[in-house]
């Protein structure tokens, strides 16, 4: 018998991969699925479809250590079940809660709708790009969202009304299918009450009880008187608004790099490493969710 | 890089060693096929003269032994609320024997995915790094390859020893520090003058051999430019999206994260598998969008990550022109002949 020409390599001494794991750190080795172990606080019914559920992490160093910036994303785990992107919804400065709302789509999303506070789930990330929050300082903030894009765009709503001084005007335009959709509804007159915000509701389809406007987001939009050269835009909602609403403010004359959308695919891993959200050459994982619109007119399919 | 001359006997004397304590897996004799050829594959082997070192080329790649098509990546202890994760990264040292160029670039155009960029994979670090490769010049190219059109024809890094047959004798390349200690198990000599010659005559030989009448120089613009292009309709209404191009190809590593969980709900496991971008769900999300509904649009998307995708990102194709999906299609779609209908139309 020779002696072993071969000798075992293990990751786990390798020095990196015992630091305290990072997910914003994206050049160290970590062990990439090990998850942080979140408990499920509280759950806010708000409609038929979508829930909201207040997560903590569990472990008290981990809780701190976790930061997010708003339009980032995170990985919720079932475990047995799988695993699903969501946006977060809350405010990146209340450390150690995150919010993130869910609508009932698949087996996880089903799952998680019978869940009962108390439930522990994992949680990798945060992951992504993120809306350039500090960059929008000091100019007026048009906030689009349709249906379910409220929940990520509430996180910089958050930061815009938090950090109010910093900004100019602050527009927040909001269109859903109908009234049994509207989402968040027991924050509008708080966020309406807020000096110098604007916030306008639409719907598709009115009822008798609706008061308000009937049609589609971009009917708000373009009545809104906008100083192009000193506004951001940020848009959040299916990929068939990204065109109407970003042509149009186009056409008034913000330019496309100060457009912001939120795009979503399928994700496996949010490392850039399925290839399942893979927009032509880019990652949506990695390079997005939030891109500005002139990377966006450079993706080939991506709205 | 450090040169060496090896008769062939002390070659059979270090795989011999080799075999004594460790796995070695080389391309092994499986069948005849239908057109009476040998087919070979990457399996592992118990003595040297399994190995089948003058082999054309395996059906399937050797990205196996590093992307498993199933991977356990952490298993689950449930108990009513609460849980506990394991992960577990360890494998065995082994050793890869006769692989050939295209597949050692394949290797480390995974290298750059899996470990030089964004979130370097433990998983893959461990197979890799216990993993010792020898790989080896063939004297004439398989049929219907174009390594030579992507430049993998040749190979610098990625591998412990690269062996390329001068005669009675092989011309050793040592791409590591393991490759060295390993020579030195057996006599391995300095090289002459007449190796050097006999090496780079045999290198000659090969390129010439290998040498197509296409190249891929303009395909990450074209590929742009042709985005709407007629042809994408015609390749893809013959593509039958059974993924089998991606099983058979060195360097996809897209995949889809699972989970299992016992019947008694104590026990559970994440685990990921290979997936296939032509698969009619790749891209298919929760409430019923499908980003990529069309075969069509998934066989071009194939070819714009392999020829555009990864190009912009890494300014070399992903591809490695092994033609392995060519030859396992079963619908007659090659690159070759995609390629050169997508550089006709702009004729």
């Amino acid at each position: 018998m020779t002696s072993a020409l071969l000798f075992p390599y293990e990751v786990k001494r390798e020095a990196e991969i015992n630091e305290p794991l990072d997910f914003n750190n994206k050049a160290s080795l970590k062990h990439t699925d090990r998850v942080f172990k979140a408990e499920i606080t509280n759950i806010i019914r708000l409609t038929d479809m979508e829930k909201l559920f207040h997560l903590r992490i569990v472990d008290e160093r981990e809780r701190f250590r976790f930061s997010f910036q708003p339009g980032q994303f995170v990985m919720l785990e079932v475990p047995g079940f799988g695993e699903v992107p969501l946006g977060i919804s809350s405010s990146n400065s209340n450390k150690g809660l995150l919010e993130l709302c869910i609508r009932k789509a698949g087996t996880v999303t089903n799952i998680l709708h019978r869940a009962r506070p108390g439930t522990r789930v994992g949680l990798r990330g945060p992951f992504g790009t993120s809306f350039p929050m500090a960059r929008m300082k000091g100019h007026d903030v048009l906030l689009i969202a349709g249906g379910l894009g409220l929940s990520p765009l509430r996180s910089p709503i958050f930061y815009v009304t938090e950090n109010r001084s910093d900004f100019g005007d602050v527009h927040i335009l909001y269109g859903t299918k109908e009234r049994t959709q509207l989402l968040f509804d027991y924050q509008y007159e708080q966020w309406r009450r807020i000096d110098g915000v604007n916030l306008e509701i639409i719907l598709e389809k009115g009822d008798a009880e609706w008061q308000g406007e009937v049609g589609l987001v971009t009917k708000l939009l373009d009545r809104i008187a906008i100083k192009p050269d000193n506004t951001y835009a940020v848009v959040c909602g299916p990929p068939v608004m990204f065109k109407f609403v970003c042509d149009m403010l186009t056409k008034k004359g913000v330019p496309m790099q100060r457009q912001f959308v939120s795009l979503e695919r399928r994700m496996h891993c949010g490392m850039g490493k399925c290839c399942r959200c893979n927009v032509g050459a880019t990652y949506t994982c990695v390079d997005g969710p939030v891109f500005d619109y002139w990377t966006v007119q450079n993706l080939k399919e991506a709205i | 890089m450090l040169f060496f001359a090896l008769e062939k006997t002390e070659f059979r004397v270090l795989v011999e060693h080799l075999l004594a304590r460790h796995e070695v897996v080389g391309p092994k004799f499986v069948a005849t096929n239908a057109a009476g050829k040998a087919v070979h594959q990457f399996l592992p082997v118990t003595a040297f003269d399994e190995l089948a070192l003058d082999y054309e080329t395996t059906e399937y790649s050797a990205k196996t032994y590093f992307l498993p098509f199933k991977e356990t990546l952490s298993s689950y202890t449930l108990d009513g609320n609460d849980w506990s994760q394991e992960i577990n990264y360890r494998v065995q040292p082994r050793a890869l024997v006769g692989v050939h160029a295209c597949d050692i670039n394949a290797l480390v155009k995974l290298d750059k995915v899996l470990l030089k960029d964004n979130f370097p994979s433990p998983y893959y670090l461990s197979r890799r790094k216990n993993t010792f490769i020898v790989g080896i010049d063939h004297d004439t190219p398989c049929a219907g390859g174009f390594c030579r059109a992507v430049g993998a024809d040749t190979v610098t890094r990625g591998f412990d020893l690269y062996l390329t047959d001068i005669g009675t004798r092989y011309f050793v390349a040592v791409g590591s520090d393991r490759g060295m200690a390993a020579l030195e198990r057996v006599s391995a000599r300095k090289v002459t003058d007449d190796d050097t010659h006999a090496y780079l005559a045999a290198k000659k030989r090969f390129a010439d051999a290998a040498e197509v009448d296409f190249s891929v120089q303009d395909l990450p613009n074209l590929l742009d430019i042709e985005f709407e292009s007629p042809i994408w309709k015609k390749w893809g209404e013959q593509c039958l999206s059974c993924g089998s191009c991606a099983m058979v190809c060195p360097t996809c590593y897209c995949y889809g994260v699972h989970e299992r969980i016992s019947m008694d709900f104590k026990i559970a496991s994440k685990f990921k598998q290979l997936h296939s971008c032509n698969l009619l769900d790749f891209a298919l999300v929760a409430g019923g969008h499908n980003f990529r509904p069309t075969a069509e649009s998934r066989l071009k998307y194939r070819y714009y990550h392999q020829h555009r995708g990864f190009s912009e990102a890494y300014d070399e194709p992903k591809c490695v022109g092994c033609n392995r999906c060519g030859r396992a299609c079963l619908a007659g779609i090659n690159p070759p002949a995609v390629i050169r209908d997508l550089q006709e139309e702009t004729r």
